[in-house]
C-alpha cells in the first residue's frame, strides 16, 4: 500500500506569508520534475539542500508562483520517503493550482493524517505514539467526513447525483447485454453510448466551470453570526462585506434564511453566516429559519455573538451563552451609541475578556477591534479551518478532470472497443464522481441492473 | 438404536452439483470419502433449467474443470445443445452455455463416482452432526448409523425444512417432490447458527408433442461448438438438438392479473426471500406492467424424453391458473401440462459464519457449500463444492488451506462476496459482480487456476505438461510478434487495403499491427506464420492478450493494489475491542466478519478508509509487540 506518493498542503489556511506543500513517496521527485523549473532540476539536487525556482504549467508554460523546493530523500526524512516542500507564497490560488498540478502529475491526495501513518509505519515514529497516531486520523478523518458531509447536502452533490444516474443507467444497460445476452432488451447501439457519453461530459464540463470560478465550495473559517433578533446580526455582515446582502430593517424576525458571504478580516478568510435571530416563535416561515441557524451554528468554526447592549441579558441569550459552550466566540456588544444595560462582569464569568468587542455598528465604530480580536485568534491557532475545505475543491477538480478523461477514452471507443472494455472506463468515471459525494458502492449498480429490466429464467 | 457404521476422513452429505465435486475432491486428494445423500436416484439431478453454463456460470464451469473438477467434462459428454453467447462483445464476456440431458447428466456422473477410488457413495439421511467441543466429528443417520468422520461438508441444496407451495397448496418436501430434510435444520439451529428462508421456484413442465412450433422461432445450437473441459478433444455423435422461442400474450398477463389473490407471492403465504434475477412470471407480470409481452424459451429435457422446459414460466399459481397461463401463449394453445411449477422455500445458513475456506467459524471442521450458503445455480454450488472438498481434505492432511483471490477466478468472487457481505436472497454471479473481468475469461481459465489444480493434487502430470506447453507455446509467440517487423510489402499493403485498414509507411512490429481492429491473428500468420504449430487456443490467446494489451494492463495494475492488501494478513486472535479509534459501526461488523486479511476488511460494508488506517496502524504496533514477546 504504501508505494504510492501523496501531497498535502500542509500549512494552515491563511492569507499572506508563505504556504508549503509536501510531497512524499517514491515518485516525490519525478513528480516534481515535471512542473518544477529552475537552474537545477529536482532530480539534480542534492539531499537535504533548498532551490530557488518556478512552477509552471508544463503543457502552456504558464507560470504559476515562485518557489523555494526542499529535498529531502529516503531514508533521512519524516516519513523515511523521498520528500520535497515546496514552499509557495501564501494564499489560496497558487497553493491551491501546485496541489492540482501535482495531482495531475500522478501524486494522491493524503489522507488525513497520512504522512504520519506513513512515518509510524516506516518506524520513523516510537510505538508509544502509535495511539497518538490513531487518534490523529480519526479526529482529521471525522472532520473531513463532517465537511464532505455538508458538501453533500449542496446543489453540487445533486448534480453529481443526476449525473451517476444517467451512467449507471447506462452501465446497467451494458450489464444485462452481457449477463442476458439472449433477453430481448432493447439494442444497445455505439450511438446510444456515444450519446450518453457526450452528456455526462458536458455535465462535467459544467461543473469545472463552476469550481474553476470557485463556486463548488467557498473556503474560510465557518463563521456564524448568532444573536437575538434585531441585535445587529445583518449589519455586522453588510459591515464586514461592505455591500448590502442581507435586507435590513427595524422589524424584529427579517432574515428568515442564512446568509453567506465570503470576506477576509484581518487577513483570516471567513465564511460568514448571517443567522435568522434565534428565539421562540410561532411563525412557520420563521421557524425554518431558526431550525438552519442552530443548524449553522453546530457548524461553525467561530462564533461572533452580538448582543444589544442596551437591553438587558433575555433567556433566549442566556440559552445561547450555553450553546455555544465549547465554541470559539467573541461576543460583540452592540450599540455602543445608547446606554449600557449590561454589565460586563455578567458576560465575563463564561468569556475572557479578550473575547468580548464593544461596537456600534450603525456608526462603524468598532470594528478595527474586531479584525484584531479575530486575527490574533486565528495567528495564536485558536481558531483553525477544517483544512479539508479548500482541499477537497482541488480534489474535487481532480476527480471530475479523472472522470471526464475516463468518458472521453470510452467516447474514443465506441466505435470499434467490445462494450464491456468501454464499460471499465464508465465505471471508472462513476467511480471517481463518487468520490466526490463520498459513495462507490458497487451494489447499487446490481440493484439497478434488476429495476430497470424485467430478468428471469 | 444406534450403531458405528465406519469412519471416514471427510463426509459430504448431499449429492446435489456441489455434493458431487466436494466428494470427488476430496477423494482425489487421497481422503477416504463418503457421499451419502437421501435418494440414490438424485445424484447430480437438475430441479429446475436443464442448462449449464451462460455468463459467469459457465466461466466458473471452466474453473471447476480447471482445478481438477468434474462439472465440464460431465457436461460435455452430456450435452444436447452447445452456444457460445456475446461473441459480438469482448472475449471476457464470451459465455459458453449447454443444453444438458438432464437423465444422461445424473447418469455419466453417477457412474464417475461409482467409479472412483477412495469414495463411497451410500444412500441416507442425516439427522444430526456430531459435535464435540466445538469440532465437528460425523454425523448420524436416521437409521441410527454413526458414522465418524475427521471433516464434514454440508451440501443440503434446497432440502433444509424445504416447503412446496402451488397456489393454495402446500406442504413439506424438497426438491421434485423428495424428502426433506427437517431435523438437521433443527441440529444447525441448536448448534448456534443463524439461518435465513429463501425461496426460489420452477416452471411448468408440458409434453413436446402437444407443442405447435410451427408458432415458435428455432434457436439451434453452434455448428462447431466449443466445449467447457479444457481436456475434451471431441463432442458428442449425435445431432445437437434445437430450443425454441415463443412470448406471452395479452392473454396470458390478462390471466395473472385475474387470478393474483391466488397467487401465494402476493397472499402472504411465502416467506421466504426470492431472487430478483430470477423472478416468477407473476412477479414480472406485476412489476414490469408495461412490458407487453416476455419471451419463453422451450428447451427439452433430454434426448428420450418428451418433456419441455418452458423457460421464462417459474410460477407458483394454482394448477389450474398455470394450465390457463400455458394455454395462452403462441405454440402451447393445446399444451399438455405434464409437471406443475411450484415455489420451494428453505434454510441456509448466513454465509457471513464461513471462513474463505468455507469451514464455519463456530463449529471446526464443518464445511457448506452450495445452495445452504445462500447461492442459487448448479456452477454456483459446484464452484463452491470443489473448494470445501480441497479444504476438508487438506485440513485432514495438515495442509495450509486453498483460497481463490477474486483476481483468479469467479469462484474466489463468488466467495468473497458471501462471507464478506453475506447475501439477502439467493446469490447468482454474474460478470458485473467481478472487479477484474477482462482477467477473468474463461478463454484463460486454465492459464488462472490449472497451476493451483495442479499443486493440490487434481490435475495429472500428463495435463499439466500440455498445459505447460500450452503456455510457454503462447508466450513465444507473443515475444516473437512484439520482436519481428511487418515490412509495407506489396503482398501485406494488399491484404490492408482488402480490409481497409490503413496502410504501412515504414515497417512495425506485428504485435502493434494486430492491435488494429481490423487485423486478426489469422492475418499476422499470413505475413509472417509461427515456427511453432499453434493449436487454435494457443492462437486465440495470442490474439486477446495482444489485442487488449492495453485494457488488461490497466486491470493488472489494479490487481498489483488488491495482492498488496490480501497479503497483509490479520491475525485470528485479534480483539477488535482493543483497537481504539475504530468506529463503532466497523468494530462490531469486523468482530463479526473476523476477515483473514486487510483486503478482505476493506470490502466488508461500513468499515472506512479511516477504519482500515487504524486498523493498519495497529497490526503493526500488534505485531511488535508479539515479535518482542518472543
Amino acid at each position: 500500500m504504501i508505494s504510492d506518493t501523496i501531497a498535502a498542503i500542509s500549512t494552515p489556511l491563511g492569507e499572506g506569508g508563505i504556504a508549503m506543500i509536501r510531497i512524499s513517496g517514491p515518485e516525490a521527485v519525478s513528480i516534481t520534475d515535471t512542473i518544477f523549473f529552475a537552474k537545477k532540476k529536482c532530480s539534480e539536487m542534492q539531499t537535504h539542500t533548498v532551490q530557488y525556482g518556478f512552477i509552471k504549467e508544463p503543457d502552456s508554460g504558464l507560470k504559476v508562483d515562485e518557489v523555494l523546493l526542499t529535498v529531502m530523500l529516503a531514508p533521512k526524512s519524516f516519513t523515511k520517503e523521498n520528500v520535497v516542500e515546496i514552499s509557495c507564497h501564501g494564499g489560496l490560488i497558487s497553493v491551491k493550482k501546485i496541489l492540482e498540478l501535482l495531482l495531475r502529475y500522478g501524486a494522491r491526495l493524503a489522507e488525513p493524517g497520512e504522512f504520519t501513518k506513513r512515518a509510524f509505519l516506516n518506524g520513523r515514529i516510537d510505538l508509544t505514539q502509535a495511539e497518538a497516531v490513531i487518534d490523529l486520523i480519526r479526529s482529521k478523518s471525522d472532520r473531513a467526513y463532517s465537511v464532505a458531509m455538508k458538501q453533500v447536502e449542496g446543489s453540487l452533490s445533486e448534480k453529481i447525483i443526476s449525473l451517476r444516474n444517467i451512467l449507471i443507467e447506462l452501465m446497467a444497460h451494458i450489464e444485462v447485454n452481457i449477463d442476458y445476452p439472449e433477453h430481448d432488451v432493447e439494442d444497445l447501439t455505439y450511438a446510444y453510448i456515444a450519446d450518453k457519453c457526450k452528456q455526462s461530459i458536458q455535465l462535467i464540463d459544467d461543473l469545472l466551470k463552476n469550481a474553476n470560478q470557485g463556486k463548488i465550495l467557498r473556503e474560510g473559517i465557518v463563521t456564524a453570526i448568532v444573536g437575538r433578533p434585531n441585535v445587529g446580526k445583518s449589519s455586522l455582515l453588510n459591515l464586514l462585506a461592505r455591500e448590502n446582502k442581507a435586507i435590513v430593517t427595524d422589524i424584529p424576525g427579517t432574515t428568515r434564511d442564512v446568509i453567506e458571504e465570503f470576506v477576509t478580516v484581518g487577513g483570516v478568510p471567513l465564511k460568514l453566516l448571517d443567522t435568522a435571530g434565534l428565539r421562540e416563535t410561532s411563525d412557520i416561515v420563521e421557524k425554518i429559519g431558526v431550525e438552519r441557524s442552530r443548524k449553522s451554528l453546530l457548524e461553525a468554526e467561530l462564533v461572533l455573538f452580538v448582543l444589544n447592549q442596551n437591553e438587558p441579558l433575555h433567556l433566549d441569550e442566556f440559552n445561547l451563552f450555553k450553546e455555544v459552550e465549547n465554541k470559539q466566540v467573541i461576543v460583540i456588544l452592540n450599540k455602543t451609541d445608547l446606554p449600557a444595560q449590561i454589565e460586563v462582569e455578567q458576560i465575563t464569568k463564561q468569556f475572557s475578556e479578550e473575547q468580548v468587542v464593544k461596537m456600534s455598528i450603525k456608526n462603524d465604530k468598532g470594528q478595527l477591534e474586531l479584525e484584531k480580536v479575530i486575527a490574533n485568534m486565528f495567528f495564536e491557532g485558536k481558531i483553525e479551518s477544517t483544512d479539508s475545505s479548500y482541499v477537497s475543491n482541488v480534489r474535487h477538480i481532480h476527480l471530475l478532470n479523472k472522470a471526464k478523461r475516463s468518458l472521453e477514452e470510452a467516447l474514443n471507443g465506441t466505435h470499434h472497443v467490445p462494450i464491456d472494455m468501454l464499460q471499465i472506463d464508465i465505471r471508472n468515471a462513476w467511480e471517481d464522481l463518487g468520490e466526490v459525494i463520498g459513495d462507490s458502492v458497487s451494489e447499487s449498480l446490481i440493484d439497478q441492473i434488476f429495476s430497470q429490466f424485467c430478468l428471469g429464467k | 438404536m444406534g450403531y458405528q457404521a465406519g469412519e471416514y476422513d471427510v463426509i459430504v452429505i448431499g449429492a446435489g452439483h456441489a455434493g458431487c465435486e466436494a466428494a470427488l475432491a476430496a477423494a482425489r486428494m487421497g481422503c477416504q470419502t463418503l457421499l451419502v445423500t437421501i435418494n440414490l436416484d438424485m445424484v447430480a439431478f437438475m430441479p429446475c433449467n436443464p442448462s449449464i453454463g451462460g455468463p459467469a456460470k459457465g466461466h466458473v464451469v471452466r474453473e471447476i474443470d480447471a482445478l481438477g473438477g468434474e462439472m465440464g467434462r460431465n457436461i460435455d459428454k452430456t450435452y444436447i445443445q452447445l452456444r457460445m453467447l456475446n461473441t459480438g462483445k469482448g472475449p471476457a464476456v464470451h459465455a459458453l452455455r449447454a443444453q444438458a440431458d438432464k437423465f444422461f447428466y445424473q447418469n455419466a456422473l453417477k457412474e464417475t463416482i461409482e467409479k472412483q477410488e477412495n469414495l463411497t457413495l451410500q444412500q441416507g439421511m442425516v439427522e444430526e452432526l456430531i459435535v464435540k467441543d466445538g469440532v465437528c466429528q460425523g454425523v448420524i443417520t436416521k437409521t441410527g448409523a454413526e458414522i465418524k468422520g475427521k471433516t464434514v461438508v454440508l451440501t443440503t441444496g434446497t432440502y433444509l425444512r424445504g416447503k412446496v407451495i402451488m397456489g393454495e397448496v402446500i406442504y413439506e418436501s424438497g426438491p421434485n417432490n423428495q424428502q426433506p430434510s427437517i431435523k438437521l435444520s433443527d441440529c444447525l439451529k441448536s448448534l448456534g447458527f443463524d439461518l435465513v428462508r429463501f425461496k426460489t421456484g420452477t416452471p411448468p413442465r408440458v409434453h413436446k408433442d402437444s407443442i405447435d412450433f410451427s408458432k415458435t422461432e428455432e434457436q439451434p445450437g453452434d455448428v462447431n461448438p466449443k466445449h467447457f473441459s479444457f481436456e475434451t478433444t471431441k463432442g458428442i455423435d449425435e445431432e445437437q438438438l434445437p430450443c425454441w422461442l415463443t412470448y406471452t400474450s395479452g392473454e396470458t398477463h390478462k390471466t395473472i392479473n385475474n387470478n393474483l389473490s391466488r397467487a401465494p407471492m402476493y397472499s402472504g403465504v411465502i416467506e421466504g426471500t426470492g431472487p430478483r434475477y430470477c423472478p416468477s412470471i407473476e412477479d414480472k407480470i406485476v412489476r414490469f406492467s408495461d412490458k407487453p409481452k416476455h419471451q419463453i424459451f422451450l428447451e427439452p429435457e433430454g434426448r428420450y424424453t418428451s418433456e419441455y422446459y418452458v423457460q421464462g414460466l417459474s410460477t407458483s399459481m394454482p394448477e389450474d391458473v398455470q394450465l390457463k397461463i400455458l394455454q395462452s401463449i403462441p405454440g402451447l394453445e393445446k399444451v399438455q401440462m405434464m409437471r406443475t411449477g411450484y415455489a420451494i422455500e428453505y434454510d441456509a445458513i448466513v454465509p457471513t459464519q464461513l471462513w474463505p475456506t468455507l469451514e464455519t467459524k463456530k463449529i471446526a471442521n464443518l464445511y457448506t457449500a452450495g445452495q445452504i450458503n445462500g447461492t442459487s445455480g448448479y456452477e454456483e454450488a459446484a464452484g463452491q463444492g470443489i473448494m470445501a472438498g480441497i479444504n476438508a481434505a487438506r485440513k485432514v492432511q495438515d495442509k495450509e488451506p486453498v483460497i481463490i483471490d477474486r483476481s483468479q477466478g469467479y469462484i474466489g468472487v463468488l466467495i468473497d462476496d458471501l462471507v464478506t457481505k453475506g447475501t439477502n436472497e439467493p446469490y447468482r454471479l454474474l460478470t458485473s459482480r467481478a472487479e477484474y473481468r477482462l482477467l477473468l475469461r474463461h478463454d484463460n481459465a486454465d492459464l488462472r487456476l490449472t497451476p493451483t489444480g495442479y499443486e493440490i493434487g487434481l490435475i495429472t502430470e500428463e495435463r499439466y505438461g500440455n498445459f505447460i506447453n500450452k503456455r510457454n507455446n503462447i508466450e513465444n509467440e507473443i515475444q516473437r510478434l512484439k520482436t519481428i517487423k511487418i515490412r509495407p510489402e506489396p503482398q501485406v499493403q494488399d491484404v490492408l487495403t482488402e480490409l481497409n485498414t490503413a496502410l504501412l509507411n515504414n515497417s512495425v512490429d506485428a504485435a502493434s499491427l494486430l492491435k488494429r481492429p481490423e487485423i486478426v491473428y489469422k492475418h499476422i500468420e499470413m505475413f509472417s506464420p509461427s515456427e511453432l504449430e499453434l493449436t487454435v487456443e494457443e492462437k486465440e490467446q495470442v490474439e486477446i492478450q495482444i489485442k487488449y494489451s492495453g485494457y488488461i494492463e490497466k486491470q493488472l495494475l489494479q490487481v498489483q493494489r488488491l495482492k498488496k492488501m490480501e497479503n497483509k494478513k490479520i491475525p485470528s486472535d485479534i480483539e477488535y475491542d482493543d483497537v481504539q479509534g475504530i468506529a463503532m459501526e466497523a468494530k462490531q461488523k469486523l468482530s463479526n466478519i473476523r476477515p483473514i486479511s486487510i483486503g478482505q476488511a476493506s470490502r466488508i460494508s461500513g468499515v472506512t478508509p479511516a477504519d482500515i488506517s487504524i486498523l493498519l496502524v495497529y497490526l503493526e504496533h500488534y505485531n511488535k509487540v508479539v515479535a518482542a514477546r518472543g
